[in-house]
């Protein structure tokens, strides 16, 4: 990604207090222009607090927020190029579906003619134009959900903030949404910045995520990146599924450490800043980079025996005790394709992984 | 068979027609003992003639509508003209009222607005504090009401001692005082249905109008008071329907100048002068212009509730 692209919003040590109480602790960040940015967290870490500063419906106690190099400060939220699609919507329940969409062009003083037409591309736009004299209540909540996107989209904001607002469909039309988001996204070329605790829907969409705990910035960076170099135990316990558990490191040398968990089981993974031989540090092993294989062991692998084996659907995961030692979870992929052997209860089995499997992480 | 469940059911639900009949009896009962038959009395009192120490002959008259329109009688060998003093006292009634719904409302409404927006658990600590006047008696706060406008009263004597004014105001017997009066009176009839709108307002909805470029003020006119619209007439209709036919403060903050229909009706049932199918007739031309008026508003908050 081109370092030199242009900054949207620039967050320098923005921090949020309610009294005595820190929602945002101290955070900087850039979104770059023409970028799907993601915050994502679990409820109450502060990424709803953000997007609510950058539209401007709460201040910023202290820092600032600059605006394509401009500072936001005390500027309203009228005032503020930005539109914000709402968790619930909130369409204006008096007003039909066309006039909904037209209102922002109107307040920023489009003649009436010019508000209806691109109103009405608006709606051509997320598929709605036949729906345009509805009233809001008159729609399902798909639909809903789009005429405020249209109606968010309609004044060509340069920044579009999203709070959670796929939250309320449906698992099958939330994934709809995410592709068509993602795609309008790409279509209009602005700015998306959407706040989300859903993980997998943000590695979906996003260019980039930030991940947020506790009023604190854990981790910023592409999907890859975070998924499978995940910074801390909060960010790799918190995206996807992992096998997160205790080590001791052994040896570190030449970038490689050789630890050993409960049981006496030894392996070797990439050493991390910091990390040195005798620390007790978090392991994180991801499911479906482990696969097992029928005992004896090869050297590298660890020995165990199945507990019990979980269909998914798409895959299969399989529940396994080490020797005297921890629990791990393997899952692969149900496909004919796959050499995957299923393994049944009671079975021993060698936990084998693949390189880089398994990541040492900073608390 | 499957029509086999239809008797079953139909068996049911006639046991619970006629249960709905008998539960509805008590509703039904209080609805014509205490809205009906009064209702009734006055139209049928209204239609006769009037005995001259109050009370009425048996006979059909039309003469208490006519005494109330025309003068000279529409009966008599004159060409009818009509009668101004008492289309006078229901036209100041209505401006009154009016002007003291205009006063709640402008009032009221920012009352309103603020308690709705105070933390869930100071609300009704506020709403209480709203309805405490009306623990006493209206006429005491009419004549307490009276005390303060009065030109020895605290107002004028506040405001000389600022050197505001240097002359009290004489406001009391004028129509100042009464609309003072009937919006002092009413004002919790503005302040409380006004207040459950805007509680049940989603106020998400203003976030979203100022996101979309809309400044404060747009924001009131164009989202706020649409979405409130229905607590707003409510509130209108319950301070100006009593204040309509309010006598207390008229009689004693307006003065003998500033009658209205209420006072008048009051009037017709009081001792031995009055005239009650006049009365009767006064209070039914008072109730059609109420209904007309509730006709209209529902009429007119059905259109913006669509």
């Amino acid at each position: 990604m081109p370092q030199d692209r242009e900054i949207a919003i620039d967050v320098r040590d923005a921090v949020k207090r309610y009294g005595t109480f820190a929602a945002l602790k101290r955070i900087s960040l850039t979104i770059r222009d023409n970028e799907f940015f993601t915050l994502l967290g679990p409820s109450g870490c502060g990424k709803t607090t953000l997007l609510r500063m950058i539209a401007g419906f709460e201040d910023v106690t202290e820092g600032a927020i600059y605006l394509y190099g401009e500072a936001l400060d005390t500027l309203p939220p009228y005032k503020r190029p930005v539109n914000t699609v709402f968790q619930n919507y909130a369409l204006f329940p008096h007003m039909n579906v066309l006039e909904n969409v037209g209102f922002g062009l109107e307040m920023l003083g489009k003649s009436k003619a010019e508000a209806r037409a691109r109103a009405g591309e608006a709606l051509e736009m997320v598929q709605l134009s036949q729906f345009a004299s509805r009233k809001p209540s008159q729609l399902s909540g798909g639909q809903q959900q789009r005429v405020a996107l249209a109606r968010a989209l309609a004044p060509r904001p340069r920044v579009l903030l999203l709070d959670e607002p796929l939250s309320a469909l449906d698992l099958k039309l939330r994934k709809s949404m995410q592709v068509e988001l993602k795609h309008l996204q790409r279509e209009t070329g602005i700015t998306f910045i959407f706040v989300t605790h859903d993980q997998e829907e943000a590695l979906t969409m996003s260019d980039r995520i930030a991940v947020m705990s506790e009023g604190e910035l854990q981790q910023l960076g592409e999907a890859r990146e975070i998924y499978e170099r995940p910074r801390n135990v909060f960010v790799a316990d918190f995206i996807g599924d992992t096998n997160l558990m205790e080590v001791t490191v052994d040896k570190v040398s030449g970038g490689r450490a050789q630890c050993h968990l409960g049981g006496g089981h030894s392996l070797t993974c990439d050493a991390v800043d910091g990390v040195e031989a005798g620390a007790r540090v978090h392991m994180s092993l991801r499911p479906e980079r482990l696969f097992l294989s029928a005992q004896p062991a090869e050297p590298g692998s660890l020995p165990g025996t199945v507990r019990e084996t979980i269909y998914i659907g798409t895959d299969i995961a399989t529940i396994v005790d080490l020797e005297d030692g921890p629990q791990f979870t393997v899952r692969s992929s149900n496909s004919t394709r796959g050499n995957a052997r299923v393994f049944e209860p009671g079975q021993n089995v060698a936990v084998n992984m693949e390189t880089g499997a398994a990541r040492l992480l900073a608390d | 068979m499957a029509g086999g469940a239809a008797p079953g059911g139909s068996v049911q639900s006639e046991t619970y027609r006629e249960a709905r009949l008998w539960l509805l009896l008590p509703a039904w009962v209080t609805l014509g003992l205490l809205t009906l038959a009064p209702l009734m009395i006055m139209l049928v009192y209204s239609f006769l003639t009037k005995e001259f120490r109050g009370g009425v002959i048996w006979e059909f008259s039309l003469g208490a509508y006519d005494q109330f329109f025309f003068d000279r009688g529409l009966f008599g060998d004159d060409a009818p003209k009509i009668e101004w003093t008492y289309i006078g006292i229901f036209w100041r009634s209505i401006w009154q009222a009016g002007v003291a719904t205009i006063l709640s409302l402008l009032i009221g409404f920012p009352t309103a607005y603020f308690i709705a927006t105070r933390p869930q658990r100071q609300r009704a600590l506020w709403v209480f504090l709203v309805t405490i006047p009306y623990w006493v008696n209206l006429l005491i706060r009419t004549v307490s009401m009276k005390f303060l406008l009065r030109d020895e009263g605290p107002l004028n004597d506040g405001l000389m001692a600022l050197g505001v004014i240097s002359e009290p105001l004489g406001i009391v017997n004028t129509n100042l005082a009464v609309q003072l009066g009937l919006f002092y009176s009413y004002l919790p009839f503005m302040v409380l249905p006004i207040y459950a709108a805007v509680e049940r307002y989603n106020f998400a909805l203003s976030e979203a109008a100022a996101d979309l470029y809309a400044p404060r003020w747009t924001v009131l006119r164009r989202v706020l008071l649409p979405a409130v619209k229905p607590g707003i007439v409510a509130g209108c209709i319950l301070v100006f329907v009593p204040s309509l036919g309010s006598f207390l403060a008229p009689d004693l903050l307006g003065g003998a100048k500033n009658f209205m229909i209420g006072s008048l009706i009051e009037e017709q049932f009081k001792g031995n002068a009055g005239n009650w199918p006049f009365g009767a007739a006064a209070s039914m031309i008072l109730l059609s212009m109420v209904l007309i008026l509730l006709i209209f508003s529902a009429r007119q908050s059905q259109k913006g509730g669509a």
